[in-house]
């Protein structure tokens, strides 16, 4: 039978195998890297979700001073992109050190060119790979298995893992077989899916890993290094009389591997007790019907084909392992000769192909051994194959036994799909979602939190509780949202008395936790809880109050199944304990208390040991907060007495307004309520396009608290609408006839100004669409004359004013906008005028970033086009459900893609190309046809200023007249102007992205794209470190902070990405940096808009990275410049063409020290706790490092430049 | 020339102390102080609502918008040791005691009466020769009767004796109904000295931000006046020492305060004004005035013109009012 599951320590102490060894719970990343850390001396990095916490891990080892096997400390590096990754590692493999690093997706795919010559070179190493969707129609950061499919050809090896002990074993497996095989390998598994669960395992020694490690092997692989001392040379050009030849000498390596990986396999069984198999055969031994199938969904299947085989039914699987290279033999050796039908599961898709790669080497396996007469079976098979779980799609033991029902069908379909519904080429298979395998005697509990209040680090550590202190085993896995403020979060969390490998979501729960009372009018929080389950509510109400509260949905559930309901009002413990919004260990304790899962006492004593460990090295009185909170919890519990019947009054309302569009109400909201697995193929874009505008239908209701408008205390500045970063707080002015038929709380004033005179002015907000954050209220600069702790705009409770609010935002938005042409645009308040383009978005509360898009859409908006890199813009820009770009009345918004993340520039450039060349084409086309359109229509387009707002609404409408007299003109030149007109009016292009963008993976890119002279803009969101894959290390970080990859302090200081910029002289350079100063923002956007060549703003963008308050981030922004460490400047070529000089210093030199800024935040104050001398030394030098280049700046705009504007050559002569 | 004196039991070659201040974090400055012939050094604050706070601070910030989204589980390294509690600050007391050869002693500033004990237990151990607790409570509630702030002291007091053998000194505000009733109860407590007053610091307004600021202004010369007199009406009636601080610029001032009946005098503004050199001036213009009035020894004029031993007690009292209204002219 299996041979991963743990056999029992006694029966292998029997067979001499050292036991026990320490029982872990730990997740797949952590499992790799404990291992590849271990056996290595050199290990480069670079961060990709799923599998950024590998190279976390390594890193954390080596701080802490972790050695490996041999007693040293493996380097481990950062570098600038995944190709730099492999090519360091290719060098460092090359002159003979261990290797290894980690990656996935679109990472792998960076590697690909080294990867070849790695496997060329025959040169051992290992690539951990958390296997990712590769983005094509979307990125997706979850698991599937296109990226290690897409590295099949560079002769890499591929050893696929399928559960958490797994992925520990197989690493070691692969680091010590290819070292005797020399072919290198990919150890992948499943990303989130695997990378993600949190799992009990026995962790392997490093006795383990000496014995399996073969130092003779080291010894060789050390012997054919590069060195100078014994010179050689590889990497020849060679020419078509011998390059087949060597290609071919490579081989017995290959021929061979497959019995080196089983020979590593059998000495791991040795060491161990867990026998792998190269193909591992799992279920009847007669079965006839046998699914093939590697990563985690294999597991699933384990359990489901186990769960038949058990009943009598002739079913098998064969799980595999080495993938590649593919040992026909072994597989045939593997199958049962009762086989008749084998099923071929792949987790990718290759459009086009004769079925998916797994499926296409089994067909030629089988056929191949069928025509030798060496297969086990006879006849040749009947073989299907089909795919599952792209994107990490849950995949179920109920669809592997539709699969299995679909291949005992007499014509089966082939090439099909399951788990979704294909209404349009019907490759979908059916499959009973009620079939389950769950044993009985196994816990499974659903907890439902908001990012916030700590439910997953609770459920965490709940798991290690258990599976650490008890011989239970546990599994956890967790769903998170696809927006970053007031993200929810699913905790999918199993014990038992057995190894768990059911790694897939719970469909069956018999505990349910709820951790926030909203979201019982959000979600149906109750659909998965079986009949006779548990369900925790955390209530403001108490057990006698509460049922009324309920909507009538989940008071029917609970009566129907029976539900055992328990109330507490975490937030008051929470509350009264002093720890604010983290309501985890409270709601943790109440688990345990009414779980059964351990005996309560113990459960207590666990949970404090674990207080202990977690927040230990913060300070005791965080540790004793949480002890008296645990105290608390049991003591406020209640069980609630359940009526017969539904007495609630009122239902779940609906998740987007019934006003919103079809697809809005058919599509987005079944994503929104968790159904999108429910939406079958033909209701998908086919090629990725979606409309725009669909956060305004998405009403989020996430804040506590919205900032109320006084209209008396306001001085109309506009400030306030400038720092929010959802667009949540509007400014309007418009005549007063407009406020007929207001709602009865609408407010408005006189607007301020003598060219607003006689107008109105309202400052709305959007209350559902607010996040709380508070950045408005924060950066107010109008006080109460009577009281000075109020402003103009003041945070109130949302609840009561969520009504009117609503009401009067609808209103406000259907009064007019005002002319822009009209609008001095080139100011704050004029800026904030215009409406945002950008609206929404799923950003962390208080976000530095959004606020700059969002200029840029109130801008620009109605005429840009947009390329993302990837990364926190790429996904509040543009993650499903609901995206933020927006239309105006016209319809016209910013377009936007998200290319990749190291090529943003270059496809901006892309844009610019084609601007350029219709515009061009459509002039040329223009003097053709210059006597059919008409001469002054022509000229006026021809020669049209648009350096104005005025300038552009003139040029659009005489690009409508165009349009309307060659429309019916049906001459292939005009169909051909037609198609092209739009390109008359200026268009405006814009390169977004982060820091890690732009100085690190695209900064090659972006060089020559800034060298190109194209009108192209870049705007750089500089939060000075990599925020969406969560803080690591940019070459933005400032010296003396502390980063991931950069734990004790980063040493050197920042790279001048504006300095670099400037010396091509051609180049438009603003740094800004919006809490310091605004006006000069919007002065930079609107210059480097209008210069007609390539333009650069490097914004500072406070980030949650920072570790600081979001709500005062502008302050921080403040700090930031009148420290010096970020000088406001702008740098425009056209001044020196004027023989200025073209650098001019926005703000004053340094008033306040490094520290004064740099010691409100996290990042850097958190090493004066960490390493205090260290930090001391930092920080001096990062002081140096701001006077040194404020002097710089200083003189560099003091310089007289470009001879007072002569012509070169017309100077006097020396 | 004898300037050495007793202080809270501990013997001290000269009755010149710097006061907490920042300038006791350096070690190099500890040793210029000495140098300087400070009689003993009193190191800078430890603040218990600092210390918790930068735990909340640090575990708050660390957490934020961690475990809520799938690419960024969280936005910092694991550290896997932070320095926080008052670490840092003990190891400067040892680093103090290691540099230096006159006493040191600890200064802690809190609000609870847990923090207090262990944080004066933690300081005993790593070597302090003596404490001062420096109780800064400013009661804004109405309701609160002076008799129940007076409390807290007393409770303060009697806690830290309770959990450490070193002397304990207790540095007062002014701002009591009775001064002297007050420092009578300390005294009986088991005070070993009472420090004349912990200077509050104001808040200012800022007109243009339109918000309440917190500012340090350093003390001025005359502001040793209020520390004189209540020196003066204390001494001989309290067991505790006695150690007058606020306003001492020049030697001068160490003389007057002497007189008055202080067994230290604590220097600070000067300091952090003019350097740790003005030490050495205070002192030099100490021992000239003392050796052109042929004193022999601070032990001698220790309280000559103290309340009970001057020729006009009165100048001490309401009296003392009346007589500077009667002189006063514009």
């Amino acid at each position: 039978m299996s041979s991963s599951v743990a056999t029992s320590d006694q029966a292998r102490a029997d067979r001499g195998i050292n036991v026990p060894r320490p029982v872990v719970t730990i997740d797949g990343n952590e499992a790799a890297s404990y291992i590849a850390h271990q056996v290595s001396e050199v290990i480069s990095i670079y961060p990709i979700t799923p599998s950024s916490g590998m190279g976390e891990w390594a890193d954390a080892y080596s701080a802490a001073g972790q050695p490996n096997i041999w007693g040293t400390v493996p380097f481990v590096q950062e570098m600038q992109s995944e190709a730099g990754a492999s090519a360091t590692l290719h060098g460092a493999a090359q002159s003979g050190a261990l290797t290894t690093t980690f990656t996935a997706s679109q990472g792998l795919l960076l590697m690909i060119p080294t990867m070849f010559k790695l496997a060329g070179e025959l040169t051992p190493t290992v690539f951990h790979v958390s296997a990712r969707t590769v983005a094509t129609h979307a990125l997706s950061i979850f698991g599937d298995h296109s990226d290690v499919m897409a590295v099949r050809s560079t002769g890499f090896g591929l050893l696929a893992s399928n559960t958490i002990q797994e992925v520990m074993d197989l690493a070691l497996i692969a680091h010590a077989a290819t070292l005797e095989s020399r072919v290198p390998l990919v150890h992948f598994f499943d990303g989130f899916r695997s990378s993600h669960e949190v799992n009990k395992v026995e962790k392997l020694t490093v006795e383990d890993m000496r014995a399996m490690i073969d130092e003779d092997l080291v010894m060789a692989h050390r012997k054919r290094r590069m060195t100078p001392d014994e010179p050689i040379l590889r990497g020849t050009a060679q020419n078509p009389d011998v390059f087949f030849q060597a290609r071919e000498a490579c081989n017995p390596f290959y021929n061979a591997c497959p019995a080196v990986v089983q020979k590593s396999m059998d000495k791991f069984a040795s060491l161990t007790g867990r026998q792998y198999k190269l193909f591992d055969y799992v279920g009847a031994p007669d079965a006839e019907r046998v699914v093939i199938m590697m990563g985690s969904g294999a597991a699933v299947a384990q359990e489901a084909i186990e769960y038949l085989a058990e009943r009598g039914q002739k079913v098998g699987l064969l799980k595999v392992r080495l993938y590649r290279p593919f040992s026909t033999k072994d597989f045939m050796a593997a199958l049962p000769p009762s086989t008749k039908v084998i099923i071929i599961l792949d987790r990718t898709k290759e459009p086009g192909a004769n079925g998916e790669p797994l499926y296409q080497d089994a067909v030629t396996a089988t056929a191949e051994a069928v025509a030798a007469g060496t297969a086990p079976f006879g006849s040749m098979p009947k073989i299907i194959g089909g795919r599952y779980g792209l994107s990490s799609k849950d995949f179920t033991p109920a669809m592997l036994k539709g699969v299995l029902d679909e291949a005992a069908k007499p014509g089966p379909k082939n090439h099909f799909t399951v788990g979704i519904n294909d209404d349009v080429t019907h490759t979908s298979i059916d499959y009973d979602p009620s079939f389950s395998t769950e044993p009985d005697d196994v816990v499974r509990a659903m907890f439902y939190g908001l990012g916030a209040d700590g439910t997953v680090g609770a459920n965490k550590n709940s798991i290690k509780i258990i599976g650490e202190g008890t011989d239970n085993f546990a599994q956890g896995y967790f769903v998170y949202d696809s927006k970053k403020a007031g993200s929810v979060t699913v905790s999918h969390v199993r014990f038992g008395p057995r190894p768990i490998g059911s790694s897939y979501l719970i469909n069956a729960a018999n505990f349910v936790g709820c951790h926030q009372f909203v979201f019982m009018e959000k979600f149906d929080v109750l659909k998965n809880a079986v009949p006779g389950a548990t369900f925790l509510l955390n209530s403001p109400y108490g057990p006698e109050e509460v049922w009324d509260k309920l909507p009538a949905e989940a008071q029917q559930q609970i009566i129907e199944k029976k539900l055992k309901f328990y109330v507490i009002d975490a937030y008051a413990v929470a509350k009264e304990t002093g720890l604010g919004a983290r309501t985890n260990t409270i709601m943790q304790t109440c688990f345990f208390a009414i779980s059964g899962v351990l005996p309560p006492e113990k459960a207590v004593a666990a949970i404090k040991k674990a207080i202990k460990k977690t927040y230990g090295s913060k300070g005791e009185e965080v540790v004793k907060q949480n002890f008296h909170a645990v105290d608390q919890a049991v003591a406020n519990l209640h069980e609630v007495k359940v009526p017969g019947q539904v007495t609630s009054g009122f239902n779940r309302p609906p998740t987007v307004s019934p006003q919103a569009p079809e697809f809005a109400r058919s599509f987005i909201s079944r994503i929104i309520q968790d159904q999108g697995d429910d939406l079958p193929v033909s209701a998908m874009p086919v090629d990725g396009t979606f409309p725009t505008a669909t956060t305004q239908w998405e009403k989020r209701n996430v804040a506590l608290e919205i900032p109320v408008w006084d209209p008396q205390v306001c001085i109309q500045c506009g400030k306030c609408s400038m720092v929010c970063p959802h667009a949540a707080i509007r400014m309007k002015i418009y005549p007063p006839s407009c406020l007929e038929g207001a709602p009865p709380t609408f407010k408005s004033a006189e607007t301020r100004g003598k060219e607003f005179a006689g107008l109105k002015c309202t400052i709305q907000i959007a209350p559902e669409d607010c996040t709380g954050c508070g950045a408005c209220v924060h950066t107010c600069p109008a006080k109460n004359k009577k009281e000075a702790r109020l402003k103009a705009i003041n945070m109130q409770f949302q609840p009561p004013l969520r009504e009117a609010e609503r009401e009067n935002y609808e209103f406000f938005l259907s009064l007019p906008e005002y002319d822009r042409s009209k609008l001095k645009i080139d100011t704050v308040k004029g800026s904030q005028l215009l409406r945002p383009l950008f609206e929404y978005s799923g950003a962390c509360a208080g976000c530095g970033e959004t606020p700059y898009v969002k200029l840029l859409s109130q801008l620009f908006g109605d005429r840009a086009i947009i390329g993302n890199a990837t990364g926190c813009s790429s996904i509040y820009g543009g993650n499903l459900p609901t995206t933020p770009y927006a239309v105006n009345r016209e319809g016209r918004g910013p377009a936007w893609n998200n290319s990749l993340f190291e090529d943003t520039a270059e496809f901006g450039l892309g844009f610019r190309l084609t601007l350029d060349k219709h515009g061009q084409f459509a002039r040329e086309l223009l003097a053709t046809l210059k006597d059919t359109i008409g001469g002054d229509l022509v000229e006026g387009l021809l020669g049209a200023d648009q350096s104005s707002e005025a300038g552009i609404a003139e040029q659009r409408e005489r690009v409508a007249a165009l349009k309307g007299r060659i429309q019916s003109i049906d001459t292939p030149e005009s169909q051909r102007l037609l198609s092209v007109a739009d390109a008359l009016v200026k268009k405006s292009v814009w390169a977004l992205g982060g820091d890690g963008w732009a100085y690190d993976i695209g900064y090659g890119g972006l060089d020559h794209v800034l060298a190109s002279a194209r009108n192209v803009n870049v705007l750089v969101l500089d939060t000075e470190v990599y925020s969406n894959t969560g803080g690591q290390m940019s070459k933005s970080t400032p010296r003396a902070a502390v980063a991931k990859f950069a734990a004790a302090g980063k040493p050197l200081p920042k790279k001048d990405l504006g300095l670099l910029a400037m010396s091509y002289g051609g180049v438009y350079v603003a740094q800004v940096a919006m809490g310091a100063n605004d006006l000069q923002v919007v002065r930079a956007f609107l210059e480097a808009e209008a210069y007609d060549g390539p333009a650069l703003i490097i914004a500072y963008s406070h980030c949650i990275a920072h570790g600081i308050n979001m709500r005062t981030g502008m302050d921080q922004q403040k700090a930031a410049v009148a420290s010096g460490h970020w000088p406001l400047y702008r740098y425009n070529p056209l001044l020196a063409r004027e023989g200025k000089n073209p650098l001019k210093l926005d703000s004053k030199a340094p008033k306040i020290t490094f520290e004064e800024y740099a010691y409100q935040e996290n990042r850097y104050k958190m090493l004066t706790k960490s390493k205090p001398q260290e930090a001391a030394r930092l920080l001096k030098l990062s002081q140096q490092d701001v006077l040194r280049h404020w002097d710089l700046l200083e003189q560099m705009a003091g310089l007289s430049f470009g001879g007072g504007g002569r012509e070169p050559g017309t100077g006097d002569a020396e | 020339m004898n300037l050495s004196t007793t202080y809270m039991g501990l013997k001290l070659r000269s009755p010149v102390v710097p006061s907490a201040s920042p300038l006791t974090r350096e070690v190099s400055n500890l040793r210029e102080m000495e140098d300087a012939g400070a009689g003993a050094i009193v190191m800078h604050s430890v603040f218990e609502e600092q210390l918790t706070h930068e735990a909340g601070e640090l575990e708050h910030y660390a957490a934020q918008g961690t475990e809520s989204f799938s690419e960024a589980l969280s936005y910092f390294p694991q550290v896997e040791e932070y320095k926080i509690g008052p670490d840092q600050y003990l190891e400067n007391i040892r680093r103090a005691k290691e540099t230096v050869e006159v006493p040191i002693i600890g200064s802690l500033n809190g609000a609870t009466v847990g923090g207090w004990v262990d944080y004066a237990r933690q300081i005993q151990e790593a070597g302090a020769d003596g404490l001062e607790l420096n109780v800064y409570l400013v009661p804004t509630d109405a309701n609160r009767n002076g008799r129940k702030v007076e409390q807290t002291y007393l409770e303060i007091l009697r806690a830290v004796k309770k959990s450490v053998t070193i002397p304990v000194a207790m540095k007062l505000s002014p701002y009591f109904s009775n001064c002297a009733w007050m420092a009578k109860k300390l005294d009986s407590a088991g005070a070993d000295a009472l420090v004349l007053f912990n200077r509050f610091y104001q808040p200012d307004i800022d007109l243009e931000e339109q918000t309440v600021v917190p500012s340090l202004i350093l003390s001025s010369e005359f502001e040793m006046r209020l520390p004189l007199r209540w020196v003066a009406i204390l001494h001989g009636y309290v067991q505790a020492s006695l150690a007058a601080t606020t306003g001492i610029f020049t030697g001068q001032d160490v003389l007057k305060l002497l007189m008055a009946g202080a067994d230290v005098t604590m220097v600070c503004s000067v300091l952090l004004m003019r350097g740790i050199g003005e030490l050495e001036k205070i002192i030099r213009q100490m021992t000239d005035w003392m050796s052109q009035h042929q004193y022999e020894s601070v032990e001698q004029m220790k309280g000559c013109l103290s309340h009970r031993s001057c020729a006009e007690p009165g100048a001490f009292e309401r009296a003392n009012y009346m007589k500077a209204l009667n002189n006063y002219t514009c």
